[in-house]
């Protein structure tokens, strides 16, 4: 239970992170985070106690397993991550280019 | 197994917590990697190499990403004072940490403990897969063929950023 | 962007090939070892970032445009929509239809059409991460120009 716990505290750090930041690659780190802790939550809810890696050997197939369907789901969502963050980043250097600083509280002081 | 990823968890918290209250932002940007390479070990641990591949791989060309933009930036990140609303803000956010700690504690109840893994959807997808979709590594037999509409839509989901990425980066058009 | 030094371009020399390697291995193998379309085709764009990383920019005239690298990623999705339609042109009424024969468990050649699918779907992420990291780089180039 204890693992749970700290895994939302992950999720909360995050939170705060993007709450309180006002710099806008803290802001995109604080997203990923929050992302990392969501996968570690779904790896977590299919561990099995005993169980080996979902592959299974034709010779000796009874064993037990973990869940394959979360890993599946984090699977894809890794990806979509990596393409979403790579988004954020294209947004933010933009965004530098055009005002000169990451600063959002400038950048809305700027725009007249 | 329960004790070993509670430390790499802690370390994890460590790292985002020192990500985000770092001065310099390519040592924000390099710590954000501590919170990814812990998540690999992570996945060794909890018995999914697959996701361990992915996530490697995934992380280094995100700091490398995430650099590039970086270095050819100012990099400091300027401090201000903050104003003089500090009660309300502290009062509100002590309230939401009570809040969602008592969603989590209504939501935690219903999980079962770690490692009995009885989820309801579990024995369908393991009991006879190999059979339904010939696929030694059940990973792949859930991803393409049991949820396959999932792939699809991420796959979109992909495309779509892709597409995206060029809409906002390109400067001078085609010729 | 320039290319670094001649340390890191003959080790890159030596090794891009076997990630290139590596990453089609484990996506030919997807199905029956850990892997996948997934993990292996962001294998293989790393290795293409790699090369670009280490020689600069102008190698192989890559980052002259992007427009190749987006070809092949929607072409791969149109095939893999195709293949998952596949089943209905058959008759039957399921998207997703596993139609080829199963083969045994355990060899290459086996598990119907999951093979298929992890080739697509890798040459699919391989070539869309390959095309975000070259819009960065060309757009790095137009704002130092």
């Amino acid at each position: 239970m204890i693992v749970y716990l700290l895994c939302f505290i992950l999720f909360l750090v995050g939170l705060y992170g993007l709450i309180t930041s006002r710099n806008l690659v803290k802001i995109a780190i604080s997203m990923s985070i929050m992302e990392f802790s969501t996968f570690l939550f779904f790896a977590l809810v299919g561990y099995v106690n005993g169980g080996i890696a979902p592959i299974v050997d034709p010779a000796d197939p009874v064993k037990i397993y973990v869940d394959p369907l979360p890993q599946a789901l984090v699977l894809t969502a890794i990806v979509i991550g990596l393409a979403t963050t790579a988004m954020m980043m294209a947004v933010i250097i933009r965004l530098y280019r055009k005002y000169g600083t990451f600063d959002i509280r400038e950048i809305k002081s700027l725009r007249g | 197994m329960e004790i070993a990823i509670s430390i790499i968890t802690v370390l994890m918290i460590i790292g985002a917590l020192y990500a985000i209250h770092a001065r310099d932002l390519l040592s924000a940007v390099i710590a954000c990697g501590i919170v990814g390479y812990g998540l690999v070990i992570c996945f060794l641990l909890l018995k999914a190499p697959d996701l361990a591949i992915v996530q490697i791989v995934v992380e280094t060309i995100t700091l490398i990403i995430m650099v590039a933009v970086v270095l050819d930036s100012s990099r400091e990140e300027k401090f201000s004072k903050p104003d003089g609303q500090g009660y309300i803000s502290i009062i509100t956010s002590i309230l939401l940490i009570v809040v969602l700690f008592y969603f989590f504690k209504l939501s935690v109840e219903t999980l079962d403990a770690f490692g009995s893994g009885s989820l309801r959807m579990a024995a369908p997808y393991i009991e006879g897969a190999t059979d339904k979709t010939g696929s030694a590594n059940l990973v792949t037999g859930v991803v393409f063929d049991f949820r396959g509409y999932d792939t699809m839509g991420e796959a979109t989901v992909l495309v779509t950023a892709v597409l995206g990425v060029l809409t906002i980066l390109r400067i001078k058009g085609k010729k | 962007m320039k290319g670094m030094t001649v340390i890191v371009k003959k080790t890159t020399q030596l090794i891009a090939g076997m990630v290139f390697l590596y990453g089609m291995y484990v996506i030919v193998h997807g199905h029956l070892t850990p892997g996948g379309g997934f993990a292996g085709g962001v294998i293989m764009a790393g290795s293409f970032i790699l090369l670009i990383l280490a020689f600069g920019s102008d190698f192989m005239h890559l980052t002259k445009e992007e427009s190749g690298t987006t070809m092949y990623e929607n072409l791969a999705t149109l095939v893999v929509i195709f293949l998952a339609a596949s089943g209905l042109l058959l008759g039957t009424r399921i998207f997703f239809l596993n139609w080829f024969p199963k083969g045994t468990l355990g060899q290459l050649v086996s598990a119907g059409m999951l093979p298929l699918y992890n080739v697509f779907v890798g040459i699919e992420v391989a070539s869309s991460i390959l095309t975000i990291f070259l819009a960065l780089v060309i757009f790095k180039e137009e704002i130092s120009e």
